[in-house]
């Protein structure tokens, strides 16, 4: 396969940034998009050329860390999947790409495709978690969840922490992320104690952090790798409301 | 030298709870004078970290991903193993325990195994507090399952993505800390040092990966739980940026390495299509539980797996193996895998592969049970292949994925070198010369939960009067002067090869001769020719750009240029070792059906090595394995 290539390139965070144009050939249409970036960097360094910085670890869709806009699609065509697993099958020969960074103001631009994501470790920082200390757990079957709540709290606690919903979403809002988290310790009967604080510190993190805020497009739902379900939001929204009430 | 593993005295199954009452403590109030650094956020580094956040200490936390939570245990599938015995079959402490033991061939220490399986009942518990969704059944209790190696069933999990749970468990315990402001977190720093003032570790040098800055960080203790090697086969199912860089450093400031030969091929990921590939992606052991392997009677057959009638397929390892059927071990059923393919019987494209057969599963318990239990593996096969393993087998084949070896530690996890501790899979300490599945998440998280904390608070309790360690310590400018040199030879060279064409290389001759069957003659080879490619590496390497920016490929540059000596060290531990045992299977020494021969009387040791510089040999250094509760026997799993 040959390939037309449209990649922004950005040289820090403090400099402007542009698209630039490579066509690349020999691709196998069962090379991974990331083995074809692989496969580009390969030939850019081979040439005297800047090879491409983006993010990509495990490769196998749950790390996280990889993600990229393809053709103005975050992760690309395919639904439910994160970059590192789409394959160039999806691609016609001769066709033209266009692959930009997660755009976002709360991730700024590190170099070409790669974003700092930090922003989502501060909102977990701040109330993201049960606080339980190392030694202080009762035996684990004393506690009963049903296998419903179960597999629901597992649904929110799937997500990888990629970004995609924030880098999709009009506003750049990241209520999906923290609403999973918020969900997923809020229906488990661990997390009830913190319950109210987590919610109220969570989603004021988020807004500190120059996110946007949340107008119900769902777009974060259909680009989701891991298909977190905007229902989450509803729920983050009850617990908020929940706890106004109950202070009134 | 002589090793001593500091093994407390007493019974086995008294000696933890020994070492516990009589480990020197540190007060509360002393605690936040003590700095540790911590390099690593999978599992073993995480727990460790908010630990020891959570008892006082000053704690400093790096990894070179951009956040923690993306460390490589998030990617382990299966589960992890707990004696929790909540299926009353039978299981124990000791099972667990004799489970593991034989598992890893006896070539691990009675006492550190014993141990793990004893914190493993702790593990589940404090897994369960920190909100981590394990599998339950209808009356709310959690639920079990099998892995490979045991007939009792003591696995926990979260459906396929178990290693995620267990990481944002201990990563968000992790940010815990770190908004307390007992943990600082330095995401995106890679450890290129160790630093050593008067033989013992104070400190590290790290690169800031963004900005390309070198920096100098000083602790009274430092920790690596940086994960294993196997990335150095290139091929594997590790993430791209595992690497061996922190504790191969640290080997050549002074630690011993131990059987670093010994790295488990993993049976069932997904086989290699071509030379483009940059990972061979695993699918869980788990899918053993339901899932058939067979190749089909007839070599080169061209029919569709779904036209081979029963008769005429060879499910070999319920032949071979009865009593374990497809769950033996990874080992045995790599090596039955290897043994079919070069046979000539291996399937698919490039006819390096056998199947996996969900057929009968589906057909007994109906295909929405196996989608509950395995739905996101199908998923992830079907996106990468673009086959539904709902409709057909599988297609499966042996890739490099666990190292147990790794840095020699004692009883308390610390190396050779005085406050230099190893957690997880980064130590060698307790899988023996094969992991059990669902091991590898225990071992890292019941290091870094349950067992570093009191041999750390142990080693820093005569640490209290030293004060403030100082980063203008002349060890300093000489520790950050060699990492600047090194940085700097690299990007000098301009050479013509890329990195990665280097990396594929070694890959290649690791496979080849350090894989899954080694013999004299070509591990011999194999040293001469990573000689000969490390060579080619310092004259021909191509590093673009410079050190003082963000630079992914000088980053990999470094991590290869370490695989380069590493995997060299592998073949002369391979080379050295004349038995077979686990994953180290020397063609040389086998029975007459096939299995590892074992040598007892000459090579129940621990194989340690002592870096001599870079133009010698390394130096051989044995610890003796004592049994004294389990008298090896020959590992029949038939």
């Amino acid at each position: 396969m040959k390939l037309h290539l449209k990649i922004w390139r950005q040289k820090d965070a403090d400099s402007e940034g542009k698209l630039a144009d490579y066509t690349i050939d020999n691709i196998n249409p069962h090379m991974s998009f990331l083995e074809m970036l692989d496969h580009l960097n390969e030939t850019l360094i081979l040439t005297g050329g800047d090879p491409v910085e983006f993010d990509h670890d495990c490769r196998e869709g749950i790390c996280g860390q990889c993600g990229v806009m393809i053709n103005g699609i975050a992760h690309g065509p395919l639904k439910n999947i994160t970059t590192c697993q789409l394959h160039m099958r999806e691609f016609k020969d001769g066709e033209n790409i266009l692959i930009e960074p997660f755009r976002t103001e709360a991730f700024p631009v590190r170099k070409d495709l790669k974003v700092d994501r930090s922003a989502f470790d501060r909102i977990i920082s701040s109330g993201g978690f049960i606080s339980v200390n190392t030694g202080q757990a009762p035996e684990a079957n004393t506690t009963r969840v049903t296998h419903q709540i179960t597999e629901a709290a597992f649904d929110a606690a799937t997500c990888i922490g990629c970004g995609a919903c924030v880098a999709t979403c009009k506003n750049g809002s990241a209520v999906l992320f923290t609403a999973a988290k918020i969900a997923q310790l809020s229906i488990l009967p661990q997390g009830q104690e913190e319950r109210a604080t987590r919610v109220v510190n969570m989603i004021q993190q988020m807004d500190e952090e120059g996110f946007g805020h949340c107008s119900n497009t769902e777009a974060c739902q259909v680009e989701c790798p891991q298909g977190i379900s905007v229902l989450h939001i509803a729920r983050m929204n009850y617990e908020y409301n929940r706890v106004r009430l109950l202070k009134r | 030298m002589r090793l001593d593993a500091k093994i407390p005295e007493g019974p086995l199954q008294d000696k933890w709870s020994a070492y516990k009452r009589t480990a020197k403590l540190v007060n509360p109030a002393n605690r936040k004078k003590l700095e540790v650094i911590i390099i690593g956020t999978g599992l073993a580094g995480s727990s460790v970290a908010a630990s020891l956040g959570e008892m006082g200490y000053n704690v400093s936390s790096f990894c070179f991903q951009d956040t923690p939570r993306r460390a490589h245990s998030v990617a382990a599938q299966g589960g992890v193993n707990a004696a929790k015995n909540y299926k009353n079959d039978g299981d124990s402490i000791y099972r667990m325990f004799a489970d593991t033991i034989k598992g890893g061939d006896f070539r691990s220490r009675e006492a550190n195994v014993y141990r793990m399986a004893e914190c493993s009942v702790n593990l589940i518990d404090q897994a369960v507090a920190q909100g981590v969704p394990f599998g339950r059944e209808y009356g709310g209790y959690l639920n079990n399952r099998s892995f490979g190696g045991v007939q009792v069933s003591r696995t926990f999990y979260s459906r396929g993505q178990t290693g995620q749970q267990l990481l944002l468990g201990a990563y968000q315990a992790l940010m815990r800390q770190v908004g307390k402001g007992t943990v600082k977190l330095y995401a995106r720093h890679e450890m290129l040092d160790v630093v050593l003032i008067d033989g013992k570790a104070r400190g590290v040098i790290v690169r800031n990966l963004d900005t390309g800055e070198i920096e100098r960080h000083a602790a009274h203790a430092v920790v690596l739980a940086t994960g294993g090697y196997g990335k150095i086969y290139f091929l594997s199912t590790l993430a791209m940026g595992c690497n061996g860089s922190a504790i191969w450093r640290a080997h050549k400031k002074g630690s011993l390495m131990a059987s670093p030969s010994w790295i488990q091929i993993h049976p069932t990921s997904l086989p290699q299509s071509g030379d483009y590939q940059s990972k061979l992606t695993l699918m869980s052991e788990s899918l053993r539980n339901d899932g058939r392997i067979w190749v089909p009677l007839k070599a080169n057959d061209p029919r569709k797996p779904n036209d081979i009638p029963e008769e005429e397929r060879d499910y070999y390892l319920e032949r071979r193996y009865p009593a374990f059927g497809n769950l033996a071990p990874r080992d045995i059923s790599s090596r039955a895998a290897k043994e079919r393919i070069d046979a000539g019987f291996g399937i698919g494209p490039l006819k390096n592969a056998v199947y996996l057969d969900f057929a009968r599963s589906i057909q007994e318990q109906g295909q929405e049970k196996i989608r509950e239990k395995y739905g996101n593996l199908f998923e992830m096969y079907l996106k990468i292949t673009g086959y539904d393993a709902y409709q057909e087998p599988m297609m499966i084949s042996p890739s490099a994925h666990f190292s147990m070896g790794g840095l020699w530690v004692d009883y308390e996890l610390m190396t050779t070198i005085p406050g230099l501790f190893a957690l997880g899979e980064a130590n060698f300490a307790d899988h023996g010369a094969n992991r059990l599945g669902a091991n590898s998440l225990l071992q890292a998280s019941v290091d870094g939960y349950f067992i570093a904390p009191y041999t750390i608070s142990n080693y820093l309790a005569d640490e209290v009067k030293t004060g403030k360690i100082s980063t203008q310590h002349p060890a300093f400018q000489e520790a950050e002067d060699q990492v600047r040199s090194q940085i700097r030879q690299l990007i000098d060279i301009k050479g013509n090869r890329t990195v990665d064409d280097y990396h594929r290389t070694l890959g290649k001759i690791l496979y080849e001769y350090c894989g899954l069957a080694r013999t004299e003659q070509g591990l011999k080879l194999a040293i001469e020719q990573i000689g000969a490619l490390r060579q080619d590496f310092y004259k021909n390497v191509s590093v673009p750009g410079n050190g003082d920016q963000m630079n992914s490929e000088l980053e990999k540059a470094g991590r290869v240029a370490d695989y380069l000596e590493l995997g060299e060290l592998m073949c002369y531990d391979a080379f050295t070792r004349n038995e077979s045992c686990g994953a180290h299977f020397r063609e040389e020494y086998q029975t007459a059906d096939g299995e590892a021969r074992r040598n007892d009387a000459e090579f129940q040791f621990i194989s340690a090595w002592e870096w001599n510089g870079k133009n010698a040999a390394p130096i051989l250094h044995k610890e003796p394995l004592i049994f004294e509760t389990i008298k090896p026997t020959v590992r029949s799993y038939k």
